[in-house]
């Protein structure tokens, strides 16, 4: 690309050249450079992708379930106690747009999900994709409450020392600083509140945006630690009413450890306080949380938002339901009057705690901000988590099997053979009609496949994404429309020959109009994809992307591979005699005798007839 | 091959062509024909749409030792639908087959427990429910609509309104007439017909949009000559591209072609079928509505123009009058028209120019 850039400014006042019909010279004098640099790059281009898909170890693109076949899980839908009428179709159907998001990205990775009967859902995998986690991504769905927290400290093997006391500012205090971007989790071990100047800064911006994550100030932390008074997790103890059993819990519960925490928070009723486990910031912390405030079902809607005005970054929005605002409403006013640790809620999804902002005032109005230091795509799960955690019901894996791919191998073949033999066909008939330019235009094919390819195989396990049979078929279509370009050009360049050029000037007058039309249809096409990208879900945006990625590299061979060659070959003798094979030969093109050439240099200035 | 170079270079120079615009009305007729006979296999046949749009029924079998293909055959006899069978993990089979209920589901059980030679109580029945949901559905006909406007209005901006009408037209008779084609056919509507079928929007618009393109570049400062009319540009400039369209309509179809009629015919790979059907009507759908549809419709919306209908009158005024004073016009319009040109954009074709000058030659 970056080379493309230059020979557009290079070309434009050639063009304005033409305008006055000025002589051919111009152009050919800054030509030479050219074509070798961009050759060299697009070899460059494949040369690396290659080695980066070898290097990589994927050197076939991951195939679609239809095509490779791959794991089936079935999943079955639990009611929670006294709320069986919530397996009902509408719930399942929402569950499965969940799972359908969740388990397909991108949109590109191709999974399938459906229900099967009343209460199962089954979910395809196509094979190569790590089913381990998709189906921790399917089995999550999801209930989500909102808890305030009584007390909580770091957890793990440093912090495991279990009295409440024990957890002063020192080891909390330790990570915002080693790790300024460290998010939610570092917010409850800040010791800010006891310190106003520290907490001036992101309460301000707490009343404008609502809520926040508080480790937004994450450096300074680190300078204000040290002030900080090691009791903040003490109130905890004297000022909620947390039963023993529950404290007992939380003085053994290791975050760290994987099983205790599967565990921890777990079959808890809604109305009970609870011990549970988060990591924001890549390290475990431990919670006890108070009975749930608000349940995921009050929340409306939720989006990851770009905040660009007040320069959060990424943050979340969360719409409630007017029950749901009312009691948000009520809830942040409580806590808000509170010290820390206990002026956070606790997100908790599944009895984890995903995000566990403090709140500064109390929010009303429906609707709430939470920002902290997300990145995109933690904001975007986290809004997804929220938007769809509001489900009443959770799901047990029924059966995990493997399958074998709908399109049997047979019929796999057939397919094969017949693309093959339609494939030799296109290449019989360039070669028949344009001879030596059906060479450029095979080779150029063949760059595009080449390209096509090893992206696609590197894009595997890079996005998830998987080639399915309709990806497949695009990609045959993509053959027609990437041929066009070259179709184009090659009639361009042989107009101008039968206005008696030669082929030197033929081949760059005949490529401004060439690029143009090139340019024009293919941001069509591109248009397309990109909208349907961004549109839509599931297998539609799956193959907007492969029509999008075919396009492109369309555009990048013509302009850095097609182009270049062609102002190569000009110079050899083979094609700029015209040989009777090179296809350009101008007897056969129909050229009439140079008699003509001489009045057409003077119809050159009459050209506004048309 | 040379008689088709030869063809090209008697094309280039005007000196053949055929009346796309002067005939249109013939290929309205056809098209409509066409478009109605679609609409009316679409209303009387339907859709068949598969089990990943309206859910079906799924038969969950025990270990056997038919093949995959051969307990497809039995499944789609016994049910007489499309039906998607995969291997398990247990050597046994998942059987999906499209639109059944509960009590034909049980019938289906029964006949392919015997084809099997397993035990009717092994296998398994459920119902299932479709993969491609509403959800799903909805949000490509919210990208569809998204993609139409903005495509309207890039051609409206690139071209004009009347060439973005025009495409539209085009590539809603190109989509109407693969869906009722499809009808017809009755093959099942699977997200690969989907799939399908949002290629061929795609090439449609591609295809019209490289006509437009050369038709936009053979109508520069037309109205500065008395020679020519709106229409017959339009058509020299369809007769300048005939011979790029035929050859990447030939390149585009012919491996489609391959897959639909040697892989699904010869070959048996019928699950190529409904994804080589539509790609392979839409293509050449939207080859044939470039030319014959697009441009002369973009031709008659022109010609209402006030402008253009000046033209066509002073051009008609001017052969009337007499034909060997055409020489001395030349040159007076050429001297006219020079100067403005020169702030026009750099496509002024001495291409399109010259070709005209040729085509006068014929026309006289």
């Amino acid at each position: 690309m970056a080379a493309r850039r230059p020979q557009r400014c290079v070309r434009r006042p050639e063009r304005e050249y033409e305008k006055v019909a000025a002589p051919k010279k111009g152009r050919s004098a800054n030509a030479p450079s050219k074509p070798g640099r961009a050759l060299a790059l697009i070899l460059i281009a494949m040369v690396a992708l290659t080695g980066g898909m070898f290097l990589s170890g994927h050197t076939t693109p991951r195939l679609g379930i239809d095509l490779a076949g791959g794991t089936s899980i079935t999943l079955r839908a639990v009611a929670e106690k006294g709320q069986e009428s919530a397996i009902n179709p509408t719930n399942m159907a929402t569950a499965v747009d969940i799972m359908e998001r969740r388990v397909n990205g991108l949109g590109v990775s191709e999974a399938e999900v459906q229900t099967q009967g009343d209460r199962n859902i089954i979910v395809n995998i196509p094979k190569g994709t790590n089913s381990q986690q998709a189906r921790e991504q399917v089995g999550t769905t999801a209930k989500l409450y909102f808890r305030p927290v009584l007390q909580t400290e770091l957890s793990g093997a440093d912090a495991a020392v279990p009295t409440p006391g024990a957890t002063d500012g020192a080891s909390p205090s330790a990570e915002p600083s080693g790790k300024p971007t460290g998010k939610s989790t570092a917010s409850p071990s800040a010791p800010a509140a006891t310190d106003p100047s520290e907490e001036a800064s992101p309460q301000g911006r707490a009343l404008t945006e609502g809520l926040k994550a508080a480790t937004s100030s994450p450096s300074p932390d680190a300078s204000g630690t040290p002030e900080a008074p090691a009791e903040s997790p003490v109130p905890a103890d004297t000022a909620a009413p947390v039963d023993a059993v529950v404290q007992e819990q939380y003085a053994k519960l290791d975050c760290t450890d994987p099983k205790q925490r599967a565990t921890a928070g777990k079959g808890s009723k809604p109305g009970d306080s609870i011990v549970a486990c988060g990591n924001g910031s890549g390290q475990w912390q431990k919670y006890i949380l108070g009975p749930a405030e608000v349940d995921g079902t009050d929340i409306d809607d939720a989006q990851a938002v770009l905040n660009t005005q007040t320069g959060a970054g990424w943050t979340v929005t969360m719409e409630f339901t007017s029950k749901g605002g009312d009691k948000f409403a009520d809830i942040t006013g409580k806590l808000a009057t509170q010290p820390s640790p206990q002026n956070q809620f606790a997100i908790v999804l599944d009895g984890e705690v995903v995000s566990d902002p403090y709140v500064s005032q109390a929010l009303t109005g429906g609707n709430a901000e939470i920002s902290g230091n997300f990145t995109q795509p933690e904001a975007q799960s986290l809004a997804n988590m929220l938007s769809y955690g509001a489900l009443p019901l959770t799901f047990e894996e029924d059966s995990v099997t493997t399958v074998t791919p709908a399109l049997g191998s047979e019929q796999l073949e057939g397919g094969l053979i017949a693309g093959a033999i339609g494939l030799a066909l296109v290449v019989i008939y360039l070669l028949s009609y344009y001879r030596g330019l059906g060479f450029v235009a095979l080779l150029s094919l063949g760059v595009s496949a080449v390209l096509t390819y090893t992206i696609m195989s590197l894009l595997g396990p890079a996005i998830g994404f998987a080639l399915n049979l309709p990806a497949v078929c695009g990609a045959i279509v993509a053959i027609g429309i990437t041929a066009d370009s070259f179709i184009v050009y090659f009639e361009r360049i042989r107009d101008e020959i039968r206005d008696g050029r030669t082929l030197r000037p033929a081949v760059e007058r005949a490529w401004p109009r060439a690029r143009r039309t090139v340019l024009v249809s293919d941001f069509v096409s591109f248009l397309a994809a990109a909208v349907l990208f961004v549109v839509t879900v599931g297998k539609v945006q799956g193959f907007a992307f492969t029509l999008g990625l075919t396009t492109l590299l369309d555009v990048v061979v013509v302009f850095l591979f097609t182009k270049p060659l062609m102002t190569l070959l000009a110079r050899t003798t083979f094609f700029s005699s015209g040989h009777r094979w090179s296809g350009l030969d101008p007897k056969r093109l129909g050229v009439q005798p140079p008699l003509r050439r001489s009045r057409r240099s003077s119809a050159l200035v009459e050209p506004k007839e048309a | 091959m040379s008689k088709l170079g030869t063809l090209g270079a008697r094309l280039h120079r005007g000196e053949v062509g055929y009346d796309f615009v002067g005939n249109r009305k013939i290929w309205y007729g056809l098209s409509i024909l066409i478009t109605i006979v679609a609409i009316v296999g679409l209303s009387t046949r339907g859709l068949h749409m598969g089990i990943e749009f309206q859910g079906g029924a799924v038969f969950t079998t025990p270990k056997t030792s038919v093949s995959v293909s051969q307990a497809e055959t039995y499944a789609e006899e016994a049910s007489g639908h499309d039906a998607i069978v995969q291997g398990l993990g247990t050597g046994g089979m998942r059987v999906q087959v499209a639109g059944i209920d509960t009590g034909a589901s049980d019938k289906i059980k029964t006949e392919l427990a015997e084809k099997l030679k397993v035990d009717p109580e092994q296998i398994n029945a459920e119902l299932v429910g479709p993969s491609w949901g509403e959800q799903i559905a909805n949000k490509a006909w919210q990208g569809l609509a998204i993609f139409m406007v903005l495509v309207v209005i890039y051609l409206a901006i690139a071209f004009e309104w009347r060439m973005a009408l025009a495409a539209l037209v085009a590539l809603i008779h190109d989509i109407t007439i693969t869906v009722g084609i499809y009808a017809l056919v009755g093959f099942e509507v699977t997200p690969g017909t989907v799939i399908g079928l949002l290629t061929i929007l795609g090439y449609s618009l591609y295809d019209t949009v490289v006509v437009f393109d050369s038709l936009k570049e053979g109508t520069q400062g037309i109205t500065k000559q008395t020679r020519w009319t709106y229409r017959d540009v339009a058509n020299r400039s369809i007769n300048g591209t005939l011979v790029r369209s035929i050859n990447t309509t030939v390149v585009a179809l012919l491996p489609v072609a391959g897959l639909l009629f040697i892989g699904g015919g010869v070959l048996g790979a019928g699950m190529l079928n409904d994804i080589s059907l539509s790609i392979f009507v839409g293509l050449a759908a939207g080859a044939y509505s470039s030319i014959f549809i697009a441009t002369p419709l973009v031709a008659d919306l022109k010609e209402r123009e006030p402008e253009m209908k000046d033209l066509r009158r002073r051009v008609l005024a001017k052969r009337a009058q007499a034909g060997e004073g055409a020489t001395a016009a030349v040159g007076a319009d050429a001297e006219n028209t020079n100067d403005p040109e020169g702030s026009g954009p750099a496509v002024v074709g001495p291409r399109a120019g010259r070709s005209g000058g040729r085509a006068s030659g014929r026309r006289r």
